[in-house]
């Protein structure tokens, strides 16, 4: 629980000063009267949402932290909502059981919370829940596992798998063709198969790769874990005794990609690049090691549970994103999944997570 | 008896199926199968999952089952990379990985024995709790090993073989020895054939199943040594599904569920075919589905060849 992504918000909570040109709109041309009232929407750049507003109790139900990404996301939001004056937060204790979490939804909707943020462990199953406290007047912040209907949530705010696959996909093909590598070979340790998230990651790498002229020659998948990571990576390097460039989904299994790397004797920068996903600090610290392999993470930063707390909290007291020209936050949001490198690692280590 | 100097037609059999594999597995990875690598590979993967299964042969050879060997893996491995006792060095770590999976092995035993908690509640229960409790000392976190001792003993070789395998080499004479040669692994035996016989005849029943599942959980305080080194780290997602791969090379092995028949060669072998198919299947880039339903075909398979002559074998 080092670094907390609170100051990546800065530039959202800053209420710039920069003073939208719009407001210089001398605009007097055409026909217009001089006191019309009418002017151009404009952002105005910030606005005043760091002020301390009316009290918001938000209501927080997530699944149980049982991996580094999943915790950070509970203390992000947690730790999102302490730097607020005006927030009550109501947070329940994780759980990755369907029925206990609608239970525990609806103990949030009657204890008369302003607004609920939902970080479903299955979002299909609480579709229903959702739908319930949006019928009872309580906004919902659904965050990253979607929920089946629109009508369940206020706003959906969450990461982009395939784009995280397109990035990652990219990074590696031109790197690749930058070095004037002939028919690499590109290999993938993907997390669970049978979920969406997985296929569409891998989807987003086949695609980008195409763009380059390149396939992915060897994939596996584990399942999230430090140990399936490092067996399936363990076989994987030995169906390819070369191996140029490998894409892992996940940094959480990353700990054990790696080690399998090196039992194999093979981290070595010059003959294989590692490229991560999410962005854990452990993978930030290896992408600052020279003599390391792994060279890049695209991120699916855990930092949207707390934007989805300052999300909350400006729906609580009806105001817009200083920045858009809108009177009210979006109804939908997704994060980009930047790709970190030794030259912007410094940058982004604010929104690394313990894994 | 099966794997001792006797191996009976089943072991044959199964011998026979992992050999079969090895020449698939030849055939189709141009020549990638039998390079020093992989071999070396198939057996370091085998080394935590042997050594749980071994001491799984002697919990089903009682007629019992233990379903919390994962969950011990997991606690153990945690227990060995938190912070307090890393700072203790490398004997410390080792130490706690062993006496951490002895003791919930222990519990495991005198619930089952003196509790008379069905063994298969009991480890349940141990399944659910002793994860828990991993997952409230890691904070849920990887603990990552920062003891370099520790890694360069357990991730290094020795005499040109990985450690791992040399543990996994000595707990299997051990196993061995134990099941085939000892009073324990006769009264093992007795008390998975017929308790109540064993209990006339002067073995102290209760007190064996204790001391039966310590060892199970010892088992697992040392597959979680060797799962740390593997991993390089000590999370209390370690040995997922540990009780599953392990009862089932256990029975495919030749031990009979219902207890009073164990072949820990059988069981070794039973390891092997599971790895060495993950291995094939990675080898020739085939999807993860098409190897589970091989898996379950291969489980059946045997299961049915044991069953056909589960009668006829029986030793009492």
């Amino acid at each position: 629980m080092s670094e907390n992504p609170l100051f990546a918000r800065r530039r959202f909570l800053l209420g710039g000063t920069a003073i939208g040109a719009g407001v210089l709109l001398s605009a007097c041309t055409s026909n217009a009267t001089p006191d019309s009232d009418r002017t151009q929407p404009v952002a105005q750049g910030g606005g005043d949402n760091a002020e301390p507003g009316e009290e918001v109790t938000i209501g927080f139900s997530a699944p149980a932290a049982d991996h580094g990404w999943m915790a950070a996301m509970t203390r992000n939001a947690q730790a999102q909502a302490d730097i607020y004056s005006d927030v009550v937060f109501q947070a329940t204790e994780g759980t990755n059981d369907v029925n206990q979490q609608i239970a525990q939804v609806e103990t949030l909707i009657n204890s008369g919370v302003g607004v609920l943020i939902i970080l479903p462990h299955d979002g299909a199953a609480l579709t229903s829940a959702g739908q319930q406290a949006m019928d009872a007047g309580i906004p919902v912040i659904n965050v990253d596992r979607v929920f089946d209907s629109p009508l369940a949530y206020r706003m959906w705010i969450g990461g982009d798998n395939y784009r995280m696959g397109v990035n990652a996909g990219n990074y590696i093909g031109e790197r690749l063709i930058a070095e004037g590598v002939d028919d690499p070979v590109i290999a993938e340790v993907a997390g669970i198969d049978s979920l969406p998230l997985t296929q569409e990651r891998s989807q987003g790498f086949a695609d980008a790769l195409e763009r380059h002229g390149f396939t992915v020659s060897n994939r596996v998948s584990a399942e999230f874990t430090v140990e399936t990571g490092e067996s399936e990576t363990a076989n994987l390097l030995q169906a390819a005794p070369r191996i140029d460039a490998l894409w892992n989904h996940d940094d959480d299994q990353g700990i054990g990609v790696l080690a399998a790397i090196d039992s194999a004797g093979r981290n070595n920068p010059d003959e294989l690049f590692v490229v991560g996903g999410a962005g854990s600090i452990n993978m930030m610290n290896y992408i600052e090691d020279p003599e390391s392999v792994v060279a890049a993470t695209v991120l699916y930063s855990p930092s949207m549970c707390s934007s989805a707390v300052s999300m909350a909290r400006l729906l609580g007291q009806a105001k817009g994103m200083g920045d858009l020209a809108e009177h009210e936050i979006p109804a939908s949001l997704t994060t980009y999944s930047a790709v970190v490198t030794a030259d912007n690692v410094a940058d982004y280590r604010d929104v690394g997570f313990e894994s | 008896m099966g794997g001792g100097l006797r191996p009976d037609v089943r072991i044959l059999g199964l011998l026979a199926v992992l050999i079969l594999l090895c020449v698939v597995g030849y055939l189709t990875s141009d020549g990638l199968f039998l390079t020093e690598g992989n071999i070396s590979t198939v057996l370091r993967l085998s080394a935590a999952i042997g050594v749980v299964s071994i001491g799984m042969t002697f919990v089903i050879a009682t007629g019992g089952i233990d379903l919390s060997v994962g969950s011990m893996v997991a606690l153990s491995s945690v227990w060995m990379t938190t912070v307090a006792t890393q700072s203790f060095g490398f004997g410390m770590m080792v130490v706690c990985g062993l006496v951490v999976g002895l003791a919930a092995g222990l519990v495991n035993g005198l619930l089952v024995s003196y509790g008379k908690v069905v063994p298969f509640i009991a480890t349940l229960a141990m399944m659910a709790s002793a994860r828990g409790l991993a997952e409230r000392i890691s904070g849920r976190q990887t603990q990552v090993v920062t003891d370099q001792d520790f890694l360069s003993f357990f991730r290094g070789d020795f005499l040109g073989v990985p450690v791992l395998i040399w543990i996994l080499a000595v707990v299997f004479a051990i196993g061995w020895v134990l099941l085939n040669r000892t009073t324990f692994g006769r009264r093992t035996l007795a008390v998975g054939g017929n308790p109540e016989a064993s209990r006339l005849a002067g073995i102290n029943v209760k007190r064996h199943l204790a001391m039966v599942y310590g060892l199970a959980g010892l088992c697992c305080g040392i597959a979680a040594i060797m799962v740390v080194a593997r991993t390089t780290s000590g999370a209390a997602s370690n040995g997922l599904l540990y009780e599953l791969d392990a009862i089932a090379a256990v029975v495919i092995g030749g031990t009979l569920l219902s207890g009073g028949r164990a072949s820990m060669f059988g069981t070794l072998i039973g390891v092997l075919i599971f790895t060495v198919l993950g291995n094939i299947f990675t080898l020739n880039n085939l999807e993860t589905d098409i190897q589970n339903i091989a898996k379950g075909v291969i489980i059946v398979i045997a299961v049915l060849l044991q069953y056909r002559t589960a009668n006829t074998n029986r030793t009492t």
